[in-house]
């Protein structure tokens, strides 16, 4: 469903993703893990057409994500790491939009958006500008409208960011559930290995750039010897901090390039 | 066709829920139709000029409807930067559709507040001449609309975040504004000021609105609505250019 072949992105002198390839099969939940900065954001970005790699190639559903960038968008639904909404419209009209946008008939549309907004439990607000909502709140949001049209393949980047526990469940059942009677190939990033355990039928660790190794949950605890997911992972990736992405004065560098062109 | 109706449903729904800004962006153009226009009245009357009040008006609502519509083209950075242009642009729609939706949806809202903007300047003791002035001003009104809503979207796509947004006024829509013929007659300029006037497509956009509302054109009905048209469809091309390079 998905393949992903010695991709390359560097973003003038920093290497984001470094030469990765992996396979993701139809009807497969698959979790990216990594630290902070490891280019976890960056692949689901080339992936969903946003960026292009500076080399290397991918295949969405049989189509290249960086030629047929139109078809290949009609096979994937996203919901975004970093917010997405617009804060001047209420929960339904932001609902409604994506709908149009994702081409759901309207009736559908009407009833998706009302089961959806019932199942994050934000149909009490469905009239309130956005612009009011807490974090959370606008965290359902997110999810509940990148849930609202069925495609072949979900991208989720760090969902669960920032959501409580009720909502996360809620969320990870729903995911589940479309994955079990749609087949929808769900592509996840997370920082918290239980719900990778819990829910992903393969894990990709990537560290730098790079992918450092790729197998089912219990694969990776037996080949690094660990008892959890977790120390899985603090054995694949190290226990140091890492910068996640650029510094202001790099910040600032870019758009004194861009002004130069 | 539905998205791009949704997404210029978008801008008027955010236009008529900002009241507060409706109002705040009157506040700049009226001091100059108040201001200039009765305060340069008596000089321009002696020079020969007529009535000023009547001359400024239309240089007026040219301005308003050249401030909202670079605002609306530009405010696809707030987009950027709030996360939403992203959600735009994954979704299975050809970018072309998206930008035109926006585009017409910032011509509307300016031209609502052009409208606006002629209400008060009624108000104020301007008089339009001949039955068809409004309607053929509402006509120049849309093209200088959408050819500054396009300069917006395409820089607004250009740029990566609010930092240039400061240059951009200062460096290219007052001059924008200052050199389009809006507050003085383009009558025996100075030759550099002249060149300059006629480079600027809000000159012929001014010169269109004089045409309509005051029947005293400069350059003339027809050479304003050929060179806007062509510019319009110029700056649509590099706005829809610019916006499917877009990386976010």
């Amino acid at each position: 469903m998905i393949r992903v072949q010695h991709v390359v992105k560097r973003f003038g002198e920093f290497t984001a993703v470094n030469d990765i390839s992996f396979d993701v099969h139809k009807g497969e939940i698959f979790a990216f893990l990594g630290p902070n900065g490891a280019g976890k954001t960056t692949t689901i970005r080339m992936l969903t057409t946003l960026l292009q790699p500076t080399s290397g190639t991918m295949q969405l559903n049989g189509l290249d994500p960086t030629v047929q960038k139109e078809e290949a968008r009609r096979h994937f639904g996203i919901v975004f790491q970093d917010p997405s909404l617009d804060q001047d419209l209420t929960a339904r009209e932001n609902m409604e939009l994506h709908g149009v946008l994702y081409h759901v008939p309207r009736k559908e549309r009407r009833e998706r958006i009302e089961m959806l907004l019932r199942l994050f439990d934000l149909w009490d607000r469905r009239d309130t500008v956005v612009k009011q909502f807490s974090g959370g709140m606008k965290r359902r949001l997110e999810i509940a409208r990148g849930l609202l049209h069925t495609p072949k393949i979900l991208f989720l980047d760090e969902p669960t960011l920032g959501l409580d526990p009720q909502s996360r469940n809620q969320l990870w059942t729903h995911v589940k559930r479309l994955n079990e009677t749609e087949q929808v190939t769900v592509f996840l990033t997370t920082h918290y290995m239980d719900e990778a355990d819990r829910v992903a039928h393969r894990i990709a660790v990537i560290d730098h750039g790079r992918i450092v190794a790729i197998g089912s949950s219990r694969e990776l605890k037996e080949r690094t010897g660990a008892g959890s997911l977790e120390e899985a992972f603090l054995a694949l990736t190290g226990t140091s901090i890492r910068d996640e992405s650029a510094s202001a004065a790099d910040h600032m560098r870019q758009v004194a390039r861009l002004w130069r062109r | 066709m539905n998205a791009v109706y949704i997404l210029w449903l978008r801008e008027l729904k955010k236009y008529l829920r900002s009241r507060v800004q409706i109002v705040a962006s009157l506040g700049q153009p009226l001091l100059y139709l108040l201001a200039l226009g009765f305060g340069l009245g008596p000089v321009f009357q002696r020079a020969g000029g007529g009535s000023y009040l009547q001359f400024v008006a239309p240089g007026v609502i040219g301005m308003m409807v050249l401030f909202t519509s670079v605002f609306s083209g530009i405010s696809l950075l707030w987009d950027r930067q709030f996360g939403f242009l992203k959600e735009t642009l994954v979704a299975p729609v050809p970018r072309i559709r998206i930008m035109i939706g926006r585009t017409l949806g910032g011509a509307t809202v300016a031209m609502l507040q052009g409208t606006l903007m002629v209400i008060l300047c009624l108000i104020a003791g301007f008089r339009p001449v001949g039955p068809g002035a409004l309607p053929l001003g509402l006509v120049f009104m849309l093209l200088i609309a959408i050819v500054f809503v396009a300069l917006g979207v395409s820089i607004g796509s250009s740029l990566q975040d609010m930092q240039g947004f400061q240059l951009i006024m200062n460096f290219l829509v007052m001059p924008i504004f200052f050199l389009s013929g809006a507050l003085f007659p383009l009558d025996s300029l100075p030759k550099p000021l002249a060149l300059l006037t006629r480079l600027d497509p809000l000159s012929y956009g001014v010169d269109g609105l004089r045409a309509a509302l005051i029947a005293a054109p400069h350059f003339g009905i027809v050479t304003d609505l050929v060179v806007l048209t062509a510019v319009a469809v110029a700056l649509l091309w590099l706005g829809a250019w610019r916006f499917s390079k877009i990386e976010v």
